[in-house]
């Protein structure tokens, strides 16, 4: 059967959701082939296994934390080389993506990038991709090369899968761009201690309404009665009230949990970009001929300083 | 010493326009005013501060806006050059329809190289396409660094220095000049072009180029050539009218029912 290249997400050998996800889908194409880089890439091993990898790719060398990118397009390419692969797999990440768009350069090869979906179709693995803020749905497949194809987080659900995987070190030998940038610094950023953005089952994001960073416990309290991950629009990101990071939308993440709950958001198609593939949408504006309404399953119109905090206490009453 | 930059824009389909495919599945731009994408307004922004301070230091700096697409794309290269951007180079050639990333950035890299540069600057991300990788892929064809994702940039004595807010860290980067620098929209507002900036624009510089000026043969782009294929593209089903109650003092009880009715709490 024919091997899959699968990149690894990790930190320090933690292995990152939407990767599991990665292996469960490239399943369906051949049998994963897992490549982790950087420090702890070998404790990775069990994981992959676990998720299906057949062989565990791993190498750990400085210039992968010291400088930007290119390090690992060099060590994909190694293990392109190596393994030959049917197609190779990248989570939708900011890094994953540029890996994958330069090595698809290297190795003259077509890319699709943030795939929701992925089938084995006659000539090749098939994505699905929504576009144009998901008013769109297309199939497509590369025609050129080895497919290089990024899927975004929340496309499948992880499905273990043992296999024989065992962490073996991959030769790599850098190029010379590989030192082109200098990553200076690294502060990692501070655990809220809810779950990730993207990859969490319910999502409160709270927008413009919200009025203030003050007010922002209130969208937090609900969250947290619901073991959900926090979001904000650009408005209230711009404002300063909540982190960059949290942000969802075309120039923040995108999301696409069980449940996605927008306070105080209007629901601009730059919002919507990032949260319309989302299975249950709920909002909650005093503004009757809110667009978000559009998009909602359950609406209440109404101040958000009443309804959200009700809401809260009704969650912790039911869950007792 | 004279800092030459080369930023790459996109014209792109307003966003809040009704977006579709055209018969062979690429993007139909009939119907949809076309702009500058507000992506690449960033990075116009950043060309001019970087320019400024190098003036401001005695340096001198030129800025040229370079796009690839049809015709109506030369608004974007107006409206860069209205913000304050120097010239403008336009590819513009029938035989480029329905070319996809690899081969945009195939086209960008050779007309990058024509131009002369010490620093090309990007925006994040089309705001159609939305791939983002384009300036990785050019940094790679162009063979210099490549420092993306910037949320802060500055330039000093042929080296470039910025801020890329990660997933789970926030890095400061360095690289030597030349190299490719992406910005994303946390890099700060960019400005409205001035009515002088108007006038001014109208009587800056605009090269239009077609593959055969860069060495590009037809067959290397194109919607034949692309290297991936659409197979389809169907019309999200709108999601269905969900329920809407006004708040007279029960409204998050109610949500609360309805949470509890789909199993989430
Ligand atoms: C290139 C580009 C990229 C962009 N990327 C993004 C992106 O990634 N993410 C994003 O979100 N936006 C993005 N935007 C911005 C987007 O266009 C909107 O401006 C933004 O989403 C608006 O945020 P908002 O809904 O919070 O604010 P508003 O549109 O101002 O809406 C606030 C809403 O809150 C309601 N409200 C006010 N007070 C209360 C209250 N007490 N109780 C209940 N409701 C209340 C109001 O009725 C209103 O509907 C982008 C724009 C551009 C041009």
């Amino acid at each position: 059967m024919a091997e899959v290249l699968v990149y690894v997400d990790h930190v320090d050998g933690a292995v990152r959701k939407p990767t599991l996800e990665l292996l469960t889908l490239a399943r369906r194409i051949g049998e994963p082939v897992a490549v982790a880089l950087g420090a702890g890439a070998a404790d990775t091993a069990a994981t992959a296994a676990e998720y299906g990898a057949v062989r565990v790719l791993t190498a750990d060398a400085p210039e992968f934390a010291d400088y930007l990118v290119v390090p690992k397009v060099d060590a994909l390419q190694a293990a392109y080389q190596a393994v030959n692969p049917a197609a190779v797999l990248f989570p939708s990440s900011a890094e994953g993506k540029e890996i994958a768009a330069r090595l698809a350069v290297r190795i003259g090869s077509g890319i699709i990038t943030d795939a929701v979906d992925l089938e084995q179709g006659a000539e090749g693995p098939v994505a699905t991709q929504s576009v144009f803020a998901a008013a769109y749905t297309t199939k497509s497949r590369i025609t050129k090369g080895t497919p290089v194809i990024t899927v975004k987080p929340n496309s499948a659900a992880p499905e273990a899968a043992p296999a024989a995987g065992a962490a073996e070190a991959l030769e790599v030998s850098f190029s010379e761009q590989a030192t082109g940038t200098k990553v200076v610094s690294r502060a990692a950023r501070e655990s809220t201690g809810r779950p990730d953005l993207t990859e969490a089952a319910i999502v409160v994001s709270g927008g413009r309404g919200v009025g203030g960073a003050e007010n922002f416990p209130v969208v937090e309290a609900l969250a947290d009665s619901l073991g959900a991950a926090v979001g904000a629009s650009r408005a209230a990101v711009d404002a300063g009230w909540y982190p960059h990071t949290n942000q969802v939308g075309q120039t923040g993440k995108t999301v696409s949990p069980q449940l996605y709950i927008a306070a105080g958001i209007s629901g601009a198609i730059q919002h919507r970009a990032g949260m319309q593939t989302s299975k249950t949408i709920v909002a909650v504006n005093k503004d009757a001929e809110a667009p978000i309404f559009d998009l909602v399953d359950y609406g209440v119109v109404g101040d958000l300083f009443e309804v959200v905090p009700q809401l809260t206490e009704e969650v912790k009453t039911r869950k007792g | 010493m004279s800092l030459r930059i080369v930023v790459c824009v996109k014209y792109v389909p307003d966003a809040t326009g009704d977006r579709h495919f055209a018969e062979d599945l690429t993007l139909d731009r009939d119907d949809v005013d076309g702009l500058l994408s507000e992506l690449d307004e960033y990075a116009v922004e950043q060309a001019l501060q970087i320019a400024e301070e190098c003036r401001r230091g005695d340096d001198e700096a030129e800025i040229t806006v370079l796009t690839v697409g049809p015709e109506d794309a030369k608004d974007a290269l107006r409206k860069a050059l209205s913000m304050g951007a120097d010239k403008a180079v336009h590819v513009e050639d029938d035989d480029l329809h329905g070319t996809d990333a690899l081969g945009t950035s195939l086209v960008l890299a050779r007309a990058v190289e024509k131009t002369g540069y010490d620093l090309v600057i990007c925006g994040m991300a089309s705001t159609d396409g939305t791939m983002g990788v384009l300036p990785a892929i050019l940094a790679e064809r162009l063979g210099v660094p490549q420092v993306t994702l910037l949320s802060e940039v500055s330039v000093e004595d042929g080296t470039v220095k910025g801020r890329r807010d990660g997933d789970t860290a926030t890095e400061h980067l360095e690289a030597a000049l030349p190299a490719v620098v992406s910005v994303t929209d946390q890099s700060g507002e960019a400005r409205y072009p001035s009515f002088k900036g108007i006038m001014a624009a109208k009587k800056k510089p605009v090269t239009s180029w077609d593959l055969s000026d860069l060495d590009i043969e037809a067959e290397e782009v194109g919607l034949e050539s692309a290297w991936t294929k659409v197979d389809g593209a169907e019309e999200r089903p709108a999601r269905t009218a969900g329920t809407i109650v006004k708040d007279e003092g029960e409204g998050g009880k109610q949500l609360a029912a309805f949470l509890a009715g789909q199993k989430f709490i």
